[in-house]
């Protein structure tokens, strides 16, 4: 079987326990105002095969065995390729080594399955109301909830990241609504904040697409971080 | 003996044998950091003595220059920085940071130097050594013939030590501390009652150079009787050792400018004089850690006259006081002692400083703690490098250390005969150009013809380029025969080699430059369509590049084969002809910041790369070029084999953003440690670790003032970055950076 893959970052380190190999996948449904990876929205050609994907993540177990990592789907959106993620992380299990899905839970289905063969999801909380979502992404909230669903239901540990635009979630609404949100989800093993940041930008300009938050000022990192230890780290002690 | 009370004996005891002495008495430590102590008042002020001096050269470029006297091991009167607060004593001239002139390499080299700065020499001297005594640059180039010259001016060898001392031979200078002086002489002429024989060639040769070494003995006891000191005897305590060990150091760089004048291993050495002592009660853990930051500090001073061309190709003055710290034993005790750790705290109690040259021998089988302890080090100061134990230690047992960047060495029973390196890029332009250089136009080699070829054929090309290294092969060594022969006649180190064995091994040191180029070069013309363009006389001056090739540093094995193969290729090359003293062939990728000089003399490549275009530095991918991450990157590097054709090393340097090493502090000295296990893991050589980002140094060339500390991994050293030409700083910044989004 192919897979669409965009590119593999062999040093990942921030996408997951330890050192992880991340398989950038093609495609996504989502059109996040934010998004700072705009070629990876269509399926590209097909162009590695399952075999040759797992050799490459093969050649970098000696950093998995010394740092806890393994490997990571990213993209993109990893579950628009379910099928290849199978594929592969089917292997991987066989051969011990640790699968975690960067996803946000909008995929084709196929979730229960793919599941099986994943040890950690790192999961992308676009915004908590509907309205919200939809004019954020484009899109409805009833696959990712049905995902989140899934989740809880098969106890998958789970690291949640919440990308903080200004204007958007930096304010006291929206953060108090965050702590509740996030106290009724079961085997959350971390939470994360990312400012939002304009180093995509650059990739709107080159590929021609219209780039909503063109003239949108990066999140303050040190805001950010403000707000993460008055509303994260104080209420959710041991995941921060 | 009272000076040996409360040792374990051993052979050590009877015959020269420091390994000996420090596997039966040192103590292991696997404990953290927490015990090491802060500055003393004394240290403060030798120490802020020094930073006056050293912001006072940095201005002038040189302090001064001592023209009355030349190099020898007690040519100079005693010197102090701040004599009543100095516990470690003495100083290559009368004065702190006063430079040595040493005519003996070669007497032009020292108008050159002394031109620069506006000195001269005093006529006695100047007289002496252009009537009366020739010097080893003289002896080199009565004996080079034509071919030799040809390869060394259009720079395709280049580097080569004929006008400059050869450096990286290390002095086992514990063996003064433990045994004395007197003791060494002893066993100095009982080896030469028993060199007898017909007396040929070597027999003489060897005869003389141990009569010659009784007579440096001497003369460092001398040199430290100026200082008040009798080293005749063993040192009886912590202050002691360090202070003789110093001392004899001290006698190498004052007989010697050699281009890497390294230090050696003494954490394990010293930790057991400093346990002796804290058991006796005459020490505390502040008087150790002055004891320690007193000897670097002296360290650090250490200054060689250079040339103004020789500071372009290595910058910022590198003097390489290589100190290997750590390492497993053989018994498979890691070696790590607490004074690992002090050696290595001097970079927060002083300052970061690119000397000494920190060099720790990675082992899987470190503590985890001092693992912990190095990486947040290096994150902190960017002066550490590392070297797999792991890979060397089979090779070279568990007393070896590492002299310049990446050559590893018994101490006190190897010795090498440095090569500097080979331009393996312009070689293969050669191959396309029948063996005419493409800048000079110089006919080099006589022996292949032009590629005439509108498409490059890989097996044709591949085919000539292992004639023309054949070629180079048998050039390379017959220069190097020459240095090494002329270097010991008129430049010998007795000083230096009356602390290793008689019957010393020696290495033949080959180094290779541009290594990458020549991997995505072949490639290129391999997987792709590479259309050579000629000019009016037909050479070959730049390249059509049409498709996409595999490109070295993406962990492919295409191209990651073709740079092991040239490689290999090279290596056996070598090792075909006969080398100078019965010396083993070994070889180096390794460029220091002369990487930036080979690729301004080195034409168009048919990778892409363009004329003038600085090479990647040592084993390196080039720049920009290895877009898989960081351990696709170091995967590649890895598969360079050390034990069968690299022993003298493999030098690799890797930049990282810290954002990208991981979300905070711990994460990211957690995950450097990982990176380092993983990487040595697979039997890679040699690290250079920078955690910086690339608009810190992009501010650093514009506002020098704002960093004077900044201190970075360069190719084998560190370096303040303040020191590097702006063409080596446009280099540096050209590195891939490791970064991820």
């Amino acid at each position: 079987m192919l897979g669409s893959v965009d590119s593999i970052e062999t040093f990942g380190l921030v996408d997951g326990p330890g050192i992880r190999t991340v398989i950038f996948l093609n495609g996504c449904a989502l059109r996040c105002k934010y998004c700072h990876n705009p070629e990876m929205w269509k399926l590209g050609k097909m162009n590695m095969s399952v075999e040759e994907v797992v050799a490459k993540i093969k050649r970098n177990r000696p950093y998995f065995r010394e740092s806890g990592g393994g490997v990571t789907f990213s993209g993109g959106e990893p579950l628009m390729q379910v099928d290849f993620v199978i594929e592969v992380s089917k292997i991987l299990k066989e051969e011990g080594i640790h699968v975690a899905l960067d996803t946000a839970g909008v995929g084709i289905g196929r979730y229960e399955e793919v599941l099986k063969y994943i040890d950690l999801v790192i999961l992308d909380i676009k915004h908590l109301t509907e309205d919200g979502y939809q004019d954020l992404v484009g899109h409805d909230m009833n696959e990712y909830k049905k995902f989140l669903e899934i989740c809880q239901k098969l106890k998958k540990p789970l690291w949640i990241r919440q990308v903080v635009v200004p204007g958007v979630h930096d304010n006291k609404e929206y953060m108090e609504m965050l702590v509740d949100y996030l106290k009724k989800i079961q085997y959350v093993e971390r939470i994360e904040f990312l400012p939002y940041h304009k180093l995509g930008s650059e990739k709107y300009e080159r590929l021609g697409i219209f780039n909503p938050y063109k003239d949108k000022e990066p999140m303050d990192e040190k805001k950010c971080d403000k707000l993460y230890k008055k509303y994260i780290a104080k209420n959710f002690t041991n995941k921060s | 003996m009272k000076e040996w009370r409360n040792f374990t004996e051993g052979t050590w005891t009877e015959e020269i044998n420091v390994s000996d002495f420090i596997q039966k008495n040192y103590k292991e430590y696997s404990g953290d950091e927490s015990f090491l102590k802060g500055v003393t008042p004394r240290t403060k002020k030798v120490w802020s003595h020094c930073e006056k001096l050293l912001n006072e050269e940095l201005k002038k470029h040189v302090l001064d220059i001592d023209t009355l006297h030349m190099s020898g091991i007690n040519a100079y009167e005693a010197g102090y920085i701040d004599q009543e607060n100095e516990v470690i004593v003495g100083l290559q001239t009368d004065q702190p940071l006063k430079r040595i002139v040493n005519p003996y390499g070669g007497i032009r080299m020292v108008y050159q130097e002394l031109g620069a700065y506006g000195y001269q020499l005093d006529p006695t001297v100047d007289r002496y050594f252009n009537e009366f005594r020739k010097t080893h640059n003289q002896g080199v180039f009565d004996a080079y013939n034509d071919e030799i010259r040809k390869a060394r001016h259009v720079g395709l060898l280049t580097g080569l030590p004929d006008a400059y001392g050869r450096g990286r031979i290390i002095g086992d200078y514990r063996r003064v501390a433990l045994y004395g002086i007197d003791f060494l002489i002893e066993k100095k002429k009982e080896d030469l009652q028993e060199l007898v024989g017909p007396m040929s060639n070597d027999l003489i040769q060897l005869r003389e150079d141990v009569s010659m070494q009784c007579v440096a003995l001497e003369e460092m006891k001398q040199m430290a009787l100026k200082y008040g000191y009798d080293i005749s005897k063993p040192a009886s305590n912590a202050k002691e050792a360090i202070q003789w060990t110093y001392f004899a150091y001290l006698a190498a760089v004052k007989e010697n400018n050699g281009a890497a004048m390294s230090l050696g291993r003494v954490d394990a050495f010293f930790d057991i004089y400093i346990e002796r002592d804290f058991e006796e009660g005459t020490l505390t853990e502040e008087e150790a850690q002055e004891l320690i930051d007193q000897f670097v500090i002296k360290l650090r001073l250490v200054r060689h006259l250079r040339t103004p061309d020789y500071d372009e190709l290595f910058s910022g003055d590198p003097t390489w006081v290589t100190c290997s710290i750590g390492g497993v034993g053989v018994d498979t005790r890691p070696m790590v002692t607490k004074t690992s750790y002090r050696i290595v705290h001097t970079l927060t109690n002083l300052d970061p400083s690119p000397e000494p040259n920190m060099t720790i021998l990675w082992s899987l089988d470190l503590p985890e703690k001092f693992k912990h302890y190095c990486s947040k080090m290096s994150i902190q100061t960017d002066a550490i490098q590392y070297e797999n134990d792991d890979i060397m230690r089979p090779i070279f047992g568990d007393d070896y250390a590492i002299a310049c960047c990446v050559s590893a060495m018994r101490v006190g029973k190897d010795m090498q005969f440095f090569g500097a390196r080979c331009n393996l890029a312009k070689a293969l332009l050669y191959s396309i150009n029948g063996g005419v250089d493409e800048i000079t136009k110089d006919k080099v080699l006589e022996i292949v013809e032009p590629m005439q070829d509108e498409i490059l054929d890989y097996d044709k090309v591949k085919k000539a380029y292992y004639e023309v290294l054949e070629e180079i092969a048998r050039i390379y060594s017959d220069a190097m025969n020459i240095i090494h022969y002329m270097h010991d006649k008129y430049a010998y180190e007795k000083g230096q080699m009356a602390l290793h064995d008689t019957k010393v091994r020696r290495l033949m040191a080959y180094g290779v430059a541009g290594l990458s180029v020549v991997a995505d070069s072949l490639s290129a013309i391999r997987y792709a369509k590479v259309k050579p363009i000629r000019d009016e006389d037909g050479i070959t001056v730049d390249f059509e590049i049409e498709g996409d090739f595999p490109k070295y540093g993406n962990d492919d094995d295409r191209v990651d084969d073709i740079a092991k193969e040239v490689l290999e290729k090279f290596y056996q090359e070598l090792c075909k002809h006969t080398p100078y003293r019965k010396a083993e062939v070994t070889l180096s990728v390794l460029t220091i910041t002369s990487n930036v000089v080979y690729g301004s003399k080195t034409g168009a490549t048919p990778d892409g790369r363009k004329k003038g275009v600085a090479f990647a530095p040592g084993a390196n991918p080039m720049h920009g070029r290895d877009m898989s991450g960081a351990i696709a990157s170091l995967n590649s590097v890895a598969k360079l084999k050390y034990s069968e054709c690299c022993r003298d090393g493999i030098s690799n340097t890797f930049s990282i953003i810290p954002s990208a090493l991981g979300e905070n502090k711990e994460e990211q000295i957690d995950n450097l440690v990982n990176v380092l296990d993983g990487y040595f893991a697979q039997g890679a050589h040699h690290l250079n670790v920078n955690v910086l980002d690339r608009s810190l140094l992009e501010d650093a060339m514009e506002h020098p003032d704002k960093y004077p500390l900044l201190t970075i991994r360069v190719s084998g050293y560190a370096v303040r970055f303040n020191r590097l030409t702006r063409k080596q700083q446009e280099e540096v910044i050209a590195r891939t950076f490791h970064s991820k989004m």
